[in-house]
């Protein structure tokens, strides 16, 4: 049963690990990482699916008749491009972040954050005082 | 080139956009994506003209017959989404330029429109496609599009914005990932039609519940249904102005699309409505959505946050409206999306403009605003009166269709509530107006001119269709009426 499923399982455990790390870590970079874990673990679910017991890579040969399904490998390709143009983008945005709020933890940045807003409103009530 | 309309809807905005970057030149590149955006709306026009007199489009990629290869599929419902993102976006664009140069530095413009381009692609992809893995591609070309775009926004909390809505939208969109992987795995296959033929064999299976589940919660959060709605206030309201219009007017919609596409087509009403409930579901958390997010609006000081807000609670009306499972229900759903665009479109256009003149967007800074900016503030006050739902506005129109449905499925209090709710949005609105026009502007702040021409021009292009659909809604009820009816497999 479980090692049948072996790959399932495998998903299931690191989809939960990648989802988690998104969720408890403040660290933005972890965050990331999380996000790729949980993107990858999807990109091993649909190969493990693809696979046929008994079946080859799918090249036609002689003496052959039972091939994997290619299908699935040629859609995770694109779902990789598309994971690395997400984490690509996502570390330019914690760039950008550290260098505007000097820190890549969220607490930090949702601190500043609130600062600004209490901050921009004491100037309004200034303006309207004055 | 009739047969290849399909195709050049969303071809034409892809190949714009790398065209955008040799040309180098901000004005030139400007009128340029105004022309590729213009081509689309006219082919989407086009489209839907075909849809109504000759009926569903399917366009085969390559030559390769359906279920085998990729398919585009245009029904009315699609055809209608089509022509309300195109015809969004080239208004929008309109005012790009002259909002832009205040908002975005000059070195960006040429890449603002590159990703203004791809969003729109992305967008379009996603209605036009009739493949389900194709609509996650585009998903997400749209939303890496949208994510760049909102971080261009000049406050350092767009940046914040931008970051959220990048971790919240991936989750979504893997979501909607898994669920289509473990619909293929029951049924080997990715298109829509063909999917929707062959999952009632299969759907007893838990596989194809859990599917549905992670299809549904994807979407949802897309589309930024109450609970699921966090990353969309900040994202909406530290986006640089015309980026706030365009999504604002747009996005939601196609997450929308996505799930009544989901939901009626692929997996089929009675399956749908009868393994989730979602009856329930729709109606408690859209009508949660509508009053939490109105009444939060309400104490915003920040004027784009409070119309982030609404758009929340919109999408909260657009959900109830599905809720009911009826073709008039759903008819009222399609209809709010359409105005839904035409108003929010309108006003955060002319929030556009007001930032333009200010160079903020705090409620404080609105003093006597209301004669500084005449046409800029009357914009907002009819949006805002469209957005409540005073008759001869559009907004009246999709609130009467899904009263009528709430009654005709005899759902009373629910009426009474959608009513309540809209007396919060007159609070919000009216917070405005006072200090628009009943407040004298401060002293000692230099008095502002009108919005330059390019926004006045755009702004008011929108409202007048909200009045003119307000009026006349020939158009976009007897649309949304028969894609409705076909949702439903009743023939007009």
């Amino acid at each position: 049963m479980i090692l049948g499923l072996l790959n399932y399982w495998v998903v299931v455990v690191l989809m939960m690990c990648g989802l988690y790390i998104v969720i408890a870590h403040g660290n933005l970079i972890k965050k990331i990482v999380g996000l790729a874990i949980f993107q990858t673990s999807v990109f091993i679910f649909y190969i493990s699916m693809a696979k046929v017991e008994g079946g080859t890579a799918p090249i036609l040969a002689d003496g052959i008749s039972q091939y994997s399904n290619p299908l699935p490998h040629v859609l995770i390709l694109t779902a990789i491009v598309v994971g690395i143009a997400t984490t690509a983008l996502g570390l330019a945005l914690v760039v950008r972040i550290k260098e505007a709020y000097g820190s890549i933890e969220e607490e930090d940045v949702q601190n500043l954050d609130n600062q600004t807003q209490v901050d921009s409103q004491q100037q309004v009530t200034e303006g309207d005082q004055a | 080139m009739i047969a290849h309309l399909p195709i050049l809807q969303v071809i034409i905005p892809l190949m714009a956009a790398p065209l955008c970057l040799l040309l180098r030149h901000p004005k030139l590149v400007w009128l340029f994506s105004l022309l590729a955006s213009g081509l689309a709306f006219i082919v989407s026009i086009l489209l839907l003209q075909q849809v109504m007199t000759s009926g569903v489009i399917s366009y085969e990629f390559g030559g390769w017959e359906a279920p085998w290869g990729i398919e585009y599929r245009i029904d009315k419902l699609n055809a209608f989404l089509l022509l309300i993102i195109s015809a969004i976006s080239t208004v929008v664009l309109i005012a790009a330029q002259t909002s832009i140069e205040k908002e975005i530095p000059k070195e960006k413009h040429t890449l603002f429109y590159v990703l203004y381009l791809l969003s729109l692609t992305g967008m379009l992809g996603i209605v036009s496609t009739g493949d389900a893995f194709n609509v996650f591609v585009f998903l997400e070309i749209s939303s890496l599009s949208a994510y760049a775009l909102i971080a261009l926004g000049n406050d350092r909390r767009a940046l914040w914005a931008s970051f959220q809505y990048l971790i919240m939208g991936t989750i979504g969109a893997t979501f909607i990932l898994i669920g289509i992987g473990l619909m293929y795995q029951m049924t080997g296959t990715l298109n829509m039609e063909d999917l929707s033929q062959r999952l009632p064999e299969v759907e007893q299976t838990r596989t194809v519940f859990t599917a549905f589940v992670f299809v549904i919660v994807g979407v949802c959060l897309k589309l930024a249904l109450f609970p699921l709605h966090l990353w969309l206030p900040n994202a909406y309201a530290y986006a640089p102005s015309i980026v706030t219009a365009f999504l604002a007017a747009t996005a939601t919609k196609v997450a929308i699309y996505l799930l009544i596409r989901f939901t009626f087509t692929v997996f089929g009403f009675s399956f749908s409505f009868a393994t989730l409930p979602l009856e329930t579901l729709f109606l408690l958390l859209g009508l949660v959505g509508i009053f939490v997010a109105s009444s939060v609006a309400i104490y915003q000081k920040n004027v784009k946050h409070i119309f982030a807000y609404s758009s929340i609670a919109q999408v909260g009306y657009i959900i109830v409206g599905l809720s009911t499972g009826t073709v008039m229900g759903l008819t009222a759903t399609l209809l709010h999306m359409f105005n839904h665009a035409l108003m929010k479109g309108a006003i955060f256009l002319a929030l556009g403009a007001v930032v333009y003149r200010l160079g903020n967007i705090q409620l404080s800074s609105f003093h006597g605003l209301g004669r500084q900016m005449p046409l800029t503030m009357a914009a907002i006050v009819v949006g805002g009166l469209s957005l409540i739902g005073v008759p001869l506005t559009v907004g009246f129109i999709s609130k009467w269709y899904l009263l009528t449905a709430l009654l005709e499925k005899g759902w009373w209090p629910v009426a009474i509530l959608i009513l309540l709710g809209s007396l919060l949005a007159v609070i919000y609105v009216w917070r405005i107006i006072e200090v628009a026009y009943f407040k004298a502007p401060l002293v000692g702040k230099t008095p502002v001119k009108e919005a330059p021409l390019l926004f006045i021009i755009p702004i008011w292009t929108l409202i007048i269709a909200n009045i003119y659909f307000g009026i006349d809604t020939r158009l976009s009820v007897q649309v949304a009426q028969s894609a409705a009816q076909s949702l439903f497999g009743v023939s007009p």
